[in-house]
This record gives structure tokens, sequence and C-alpha cells, in this order.
């Protein structure tokens, strides 16, 4: 069994071991278990969905077919919108305090700056725009807190060496088979999440199509240790005189660990590429003469596709199984991140809320929505960064020719355009706006921008589904069937009022569990808020 | 909305000067040169709208509809 157990975990190198093959009583089950929600894949979508659930009181199960966090640090930019999620189930402070906190993004052509960015000039937030932390710590930080929230009684079960042999749908729930190196047993989940990644078998099984475009390029990752006191932002090169014709980025991460990545174009030797000698040779060229050790390193190329549908009756798409981007403008995990946050609490609304189905639907609707804008930015990227043709490359030249004597072209460099959250304009969970005057940013399907609030912030009090009273009071608790909200004033602090308010002088906002916004009026109504309500829980739809 | 009539005060002047400025250029750089025109104009319109309609004349997909909303 040892032996068998160690195959398992010999297919990559992992960070960390964190979930060790264990037998589960459903393995002797003479009849298949069933459980709420089952999630396939425990990377950084899986967990935090599970953390999401059990914290909810949601029995959940997440099957991964490995023991542990690969290695590689894979995806470092976590957003702002990610780290309020974290904020939110727990393990936000111990991410950003091991990470490296950046807001400026400076790009070179050549030697020469031709464009910074700064990507929060705006005060009044806790979390900055971005932290770099390698994807193994984000995943061990999640984890952690799922052992913590199991501790405290959360119904959440995360079962290594687990893989997923076979599904089977049926209108109340899904069948499984998996294999465990103690041989298979069968599962039941009234809700399978197939977290499972960009080459999802969850989806290939299914015969599900994933359909989009691939960029002829391949780009080299080297993540090195040094120490060097280059600042901490994003560096971006076009045609830097180490890789011309080329594209180049350098990205601190925690542990004196550099980002390296170098544009390679589409015809080459690969293997010749990941030569070790090959790749000292680059980061010299870039470095100059310092010490390092290398990490990581590893070729990529991209393809942006996306799932028609993410909700196929009982089996629901989360992360990257849904929809794949190009890594620039940070929009895979942090778009994945935003999946978990929108399916987390309909799950449980569905579950043990008695929320009709429909509920479920609006996650399609939202984060499709979401996952085209994320293809559609960072596609254009790959287009800028990656010519098509010699008339795309005419363009791009020409936007950079310019870009350092006329500001009007600086807009058009394009070298990734950083995740932001989504807005879910039209939204069949959001009412028509009815605060005259109210600023667009917090307009309903929003997600809710933070601002100093209660003598710490905003965000920090929006755990849960909320009534919020800016500049007039709203009754503390509101039970509504099987809905209870909590109620909160806070005054018109100017960013308050500068990012909730505009033009009006006092407003009540109806807050989703994910913190978006799902109404908003003058003054308190409550039978307005109870239609809102009813139409947050899917009941409209 | 794109102005489709005439409205260039002198339209030879304009044209005269057009070709004076390529005048001496190889193909290349008379390509690099319209491209970065391009997009100097495109930013002094700063109209989507109007932009698009300028790149289907331009591409030549939509004459008949533009002839009869003029």
């Amino acid at each position: 069994m040892k032996d068998e157990a160690s195959a398992w975990t010999q297919r990559y190198e992992r960070a960390f071991q964190l979930y060790p093959y264990a037998r589960s009583a459903d393995q002797d089950a003479k009849v298949p278990v069933r459980h709420p929600v089952v999630i396939v894949g425990g990377g950084p979508v899986g967990m935090a969905l599970a953390l999401d659930l059990g914290q909810r009181g949601v029995g959940v199960v997440v099957l991964d077919d490995h023991d542990g966090v690969g290695q590689g640090s894979r995806a470092i930019c976590f957003a702002k919108r990610t780290l309020e999620i974290c904020d939110r189930l727990g393990p936000g402070q111990k991410m950003v305090d091991k990470g490296e906190q950046w807001n400026l993004g400076r790009v070179f052509r050549g030697e020469d700056q031709i464009y910074e960015f700064n990507l929060l000039p705006e005060d009044g937030h806790r979390r900055p725009a971005f932290i770099n932390l390698q994807q193994p710590y984000f995943e061990k930080f999640l984890v952690e807190e799922i052992r913590a929230a199991q501790a405290a009684g959360a119904p959440i079960d995360i079962r290594g060496c687990n893989r997923v042999l076979k599904t089977e749908a049926a209108a109340d729930h899904v069948a499984l088979e998996v294999d465990t190196p103690e041989g298979s047993y069968a599962l039941q989940a009234e809700w399978l999440v197939a977290c499972d990644g960009a080459n999802s078998p969850i989806r290939d099984g299914m015969g599900l199509g994933f359909d989009g475009r691939v960029f002829e390029d391949n780009f080299l990752i080297a993540d090195i240790r040094m120490q060097a006191s280059f600042p901490t932002e994003r560096r971006f090169w076009f045609d830097p005189p180490f890789n011309p014709g080329q594209t180049a980025l350098m990205h601190k991460q925690p542990d004196d660990v550099w980002r390296l990545d170098f544009q390679l174009g589409w015809d080459i030797d690969r293997s010749a590429e990941l030569n070790e000698t090959r790749v000292r040779e680059r980061v010299r060229e870039m470095i100059g003469e310092r010490d390092f050790d290398l990490v990581w390193t590893s070729i990529y190329t991209f393809r942006c596709c996306t799932m028609d549908q993410y909700v196929h009756g009982r089996v629901i798409f989360a992360g990257d199984s849904a929809h794949q981007v190009s890594p620039f403008g940070a929009r895979g995990a942090n778009g994945g991140m935003q999946d978990a946050d929108n399916l987390g609490w309909k799950l449980a609304a569905v579950l043990t809320g008695g929320a009709p189905e429909s509920l479920i639907a609006s996650y399609q609707a939202e984060r499709k929505h979401a996952g085209l804008e994320n293809i559609k930015n960072s596609s254009r990227t790959a287009d800028f960064l990656t010519p098509r043709s010699p008339a795309h490359a005419l363009f791009r030249d020409a936007v950079l020719d310019m870009v350092q004597d006329h500001a009007f072209v600086r807009p058009m460099v394009n070298s990734g355009r950083l995740s932001a959250p989504a807005q879910y304009e039209g939204s069949p969970l959001s009412s028509a706006d009815a605060l005259p005057g109210g600023p667009d940013r917090t307009k309903p399907g929003s997600p809710c921008p933070d601002a100093p609030a209660l003598s710490g912030y905003l965000l920090d009090h929006l755990t849960r589904a909320t009534v919020l009273g800016i500049g007039t009071a709203v009754p503390e608790e509101v039970t509504l069937g099987a809905v209870r909200l909590k109620g909160l004033s806070i005054p018109a602090d100017p960013m308050v009022s500068e990012r909730y308010l505009g033009s009006a002088a006092a407003a009540v906002y109806l807050i989703r569990p994910d913190q978006h916004i799902a109404a908003r009026w003058p003054q308190f109504d409550a039978a307005a808020l109870a239609a809102a309500v009813d139409r947050m829980m899917g009941r409209a739809c | 909305m794109l102005i489709t009539e005439p409205n260039l005060g002198n339209a030879d002047d304009f044209y005269a000067a057009l070709l004076r400025a390529h005048d001496g250029l190889s193909e290349d750089e008379t390509h690099a040169l319209n491209a970065r025109l391009v997009l100097i104009l495109a930013n002094h319109i700063g109209d989507l709208e109007t932009l698009d309609q300028a790149l289907r004349i331009a591409r030549g997909t939509q004459v008949e509809a533009d002839a009869t909303t003029s």
C-alpha cells in the first residue's frame, strides 16, 4: 500500500504535503454515501470554495488526485479582490504578511522607461492592488484555514490521492467512482463542482467542449533566488537588450525569489531552451553578474478558452476548468477565486436555505460574463505582445514609437490589463438602481469598494448578507423568511460618501454575501427590501 | 457621427502635404508613418462610434449603408 501511494504522489513534485492519503469510512460503506457537495480538485479555487461552504455548515468533500501542493510558483499575482475574499474566509492577513505588496508597474522599451502606472491611486482600502505570493503558499494558507475550521466543527473532508474515474448524472445527484491507492469506491454528490483545472478530466469525461484561441508563442519562466535591491514593482520590457525583439517581465516574490519571464517566439527548440546552461545564460544577460539559484523553470504557451455553459445539471465548473486565459493580467487564479466567491453562498442557500435552483443558474449568468471579460482583456494583451501579422506589428510599433513623446498613446500600451473584480451588470439577482445621484461604481451588480468605516474598514463588516444604511439608520437585524440580514448603519464619512452616496444625502444598500451590491435606495423601505431580497435569492429569475 | 461630406478647407493642400510627408521614405517607413498617423487622428476624433464607421468605410464593408445615412 505504501508503494502504491507513492506511485500516486510521484507524478509531480510537491512543495508541501498537506493531505496524505487516509482511508475514509465511505470506502467501506455498503451503499454509496451521498454528500451535499463534492469538489474535484484541491487547487486555490476548490479549497476556497470548500472553506466557504464548510464555514456555512454545508457538508463538503474535496477529492484531489495528489496529496499536496505541486512544486513551482505558478500563479504569483493575487489581486485586491482575492485578498478581500480571503479576508472573509480567514487567511487574508497571513497572505498579505507573507506576500510582497506592489501597486506600481513600469514599462520599458529597450533600456528606457516609456510608461508607468499605479494600480491603486486611491486611499482608504485595507488591501493593496496586488501581492505577489507563490501559489504553493496561497494554497497552504487556505488548507491551514480549513484545518482550523474543521477543528471548530466545519464539515469539510479533504481526501488526498482520490481520483475520479467516472461520473454519472442523475436528476438530484451525481454518482462518482473514485480511485485510491487502496482501490476504487462509489460516492454520490448532490452537487459536484469541478475545479480540476484547464485540462479538466471531468469536463472531458462529460464530452463537453472548451473552445477558443491558441496563441502561437512560447514564454520561458525562470524563478530565481537572489539578493537584489530591485524595487517591488512589476517591470515589463519591450525589446530589451537582453531579449531582442521579444518581451520580458520581472516580478518580486517572497523568500528573495524573482519571477523572470522571457518571450521566446513560436519556432523554438523547447528542450534546448529549457537546458539549464541556456536558461542561466539568459538570466545572466538580464540581471548581470550576480549570484543566483534557479528555483523553477518552465516553458508555457497559452490559449484563451471557455465552456459555453458552466452549469450542467448538478455539475458546476469553476476556475480554469470553465475558462482559461493567458497569464498576462493575472486573471486566471483571481478570476477563479471570484467564481468560488460567487458560488459558495448560492450553493449553501440552495442546500440549506430553501433557495430555488435558479440561484445556481445566476452563477452561469454572472461568471460567464466575467469569464468572457477576462478572456477579452487577456486576448487583447496577447495580441499586443504577440502580433499575428505584419499589420498588427506595425500598429504595435507605432504605439511604442510614440509613447515617450505623446501621452495620448500611453493607454494603448498593453502589457497586461490587470485583474479587476467583475461588475455583474444586468444580473438577474440585481434590482433596478433606485438611488438618484448614486455613483456608477456602486450601482447594483458592482463589488463593494472598500472604505474606512467604524474605525476599521467597511468590508470587514460585510461578512454576510447585509442591509447597509449610510447616513441613515436601518434595523439591526432583518428576517425575511429563511433569509437573515445583518443591519449596519454607518455615518456618511467623506470616502464612504464619495464611493456610495455621490450626490445623494443618504442611502440604503442591500449587499450580497459575496460583497456585491444587489440593490440601493435613498432610504429604508421594508417592502422594496423584501422584493429585492427575493430577487437576490433567485426567486424572481 | 462621421462627416462624409467634403470637409477640408483645401483638399488639394492636404493631399499635397500627405504626399510630401511620404517623400523619400522607404516602404517600411511609409507604412510606419501611416500607422502613426492613424493613431494620432483616431485620438483627435476620440469617438468610438465615429471611428467604427470610418473603419468600415476604409475596409469597404459598409459603403452603401453609410451612403444612405449621409
